[in-house]
């Protein structure tokens, strides 16, 4: 049975990993590759941040049940939590480096998405129930998207090829980390052993099918894996995002349009 | 009081009447539709005095959400409703699969081809039929078109590019 301090750091986890993932994608806006593709990938932003929203409307209202106080909003949350204080997988904070490196993020994160969609039961919460229903949706067609440019790419030219490679060997230690649960995603692993391990063994079976479709390596078992970023240990990049994101409400407390 | 040329008394509003004041307001995006041909409008009800709209969300993230709750406060304030409040229902979860057949011959004549049916698709596999020339010789251009709703096709025959509103 999971506490509330549970529900709302677990659900922290997931807004704060969805918010960041759309900021970064966010960068692309006017810089993509062709109009199209620009719009693509503004549009899954969009998604991302739709349901980020979703999720961090939930965690306030999580928290304000709490007596005592001060009430907290999806603003506040979003926008006046400093870097250690964010619980977001640090997947979603790398940078965007070139298109493929961006495609390869994406692709790896909305495939996690979709596991943690599928399994949200387990926090056995009907709001999070509800705002996965809604976004698996969304996450099919992002799954469809991603995969088909990983195959474009991956079975491309030969340097289209040679820098997937490359990307993917830096982004894979970045991975572990989705599928290791923090303190207050035990609830989980005792309410079901071994969830973890199918979520990933899950996750593997999709992208790894895809990447060998894609003539793609697929990495070996052992490489070592970062983690931290769910309970808040967070590479140099986190603070550069946040102090874009919020530097307008951080002069001007308060403020709105 | 006046609305729409008509006198209503606050005192003798129905629930028939707010249903059919809220029924009419039309997508921001695309004003040939209304909420409720949308599907957008779930219920509208009233508990201790209150008038209680149920509104769900298209897509997560859709702009024209917040658009549509003020339109809903506006009308509720112009017609002299004191106590209303909008709900925001997520599950269960919307789908094209509630825009009736009106919706979907209006969403045409306005130049938008209609969603085919089901709650998601292949949209490199359809081959819906052009808005302006009625040809189905039409191609997918991109998954993800003007709007996260709708997806962008071009038809080979008459050559122009319409907006496609994807199965959700």
């Amino acid at each position: 049975m999971m506490t509330d301090q549970q529900l709302f750091d677990y659900t922290l986890m997931l807004a704060d990993s969805t918010l960041i993932m759309s900021q970064r994608l966010s960068e692309w806006n006017g810089h993509g590759p062709d109009l199209e593709l620009d719009i693509a990938l503004t549009n899954i932003t969009l998604d991302l941040l739709g349901q980020a929203r979703f999720l961090y409307q939930f965690a306030a209202t999580v928290k304000n049940e709490e007596s005592g106080g001060t009430l907290v909003t999806e603003d506040s949350l979003a926008y006046l939590r400093d870097a250690h204080e964010y619980k977001n997988v640090l997947l979603a904070e790398l940078p965007n480096g070139h298109w493929g490196y961006t495609i390869i993020k994406l692709f790896l994160f909305v495939h996690w998405q979709q596991q943690v969609y599928n399994n949200i039961q387990e926090t056995k919460s009907d709001a999070l129930a509800a705002i996965a229903e809604k976004s698996l949706k969304e996450t099919a067609y992002h799954i469809r998207w991603t995969d088909d440019w990983i195959k474009r790419l991956g079975d491309g030219t030969e340097e289209s090829h040679a820098k997937m490679e490359s990307a993917l060997i830096d982004l894979w230690p970045y991975t572990g980390e989705l599928f290791q649960p923090a303190p207050f995603e035990t609830f989980t692993a005792k309410a079901r052993q071994g969830i973890f391990e199918e979520m990933k063994r899950s996750w593997q079976q999709q992208i790894f099918s895809v990447m060998e479709e894609a003539t793609l390596s697929i990495p070996r078992d052992n490489t070592w894996m970062q983690s931290g970023g769910k309970t808040g240990t967070h590479t140099e990049h986190l603070g550069y995002i946040l102090a874009e994101m919020q530097y307008l409400q951080r002069v001007y407390p308060g403020c709105e349009w | 009081m006046v609305t729409d040329g008509h006198m209503v008394s606050p005192a003798h509003i129905t629930l028939t009447d707010i249903r059919k004041l809220v029924s009419e307001i039309p997508d921001p995006e695309i004003p040939v539709i209304t909420i409720e041909e949308l599907g957008i409008l779930r219920d509208v009800c009233e508990k201790e005095g209150t008038f209680i709209i149920v509104i769900t969300p298209t897509y997560s993230g859709c702009p024209a959400m917040d658009m549509i709750a003020v339109q809903i406060r506006m009308k509720m304030l112009e017609a002299g409703i004191p106590h209303f409040r909008i709900e925001h229902q997520l599950s269960p979860a919307w789908t094209t699969e509630w825009i009736n057949e009106e919706g979907k011959k209006k969403l045409m004549e306005f130049g938008i081809a209609p969603p085919q049916g089901g709650t998601e698709e292949d949209l490199e596999a359809i081959h819906p039929a052009c808005p302006q020339c009625g040809s189905e010789h039409t191609a997918l251009v991109s998954s993800f078109g003007s709007t996260g709703c709708k997806a962008l096709f071009r038809c080979e025959d008459c050559r122009e590019p319409f907006d496609y509103f994807k199965c959700h």
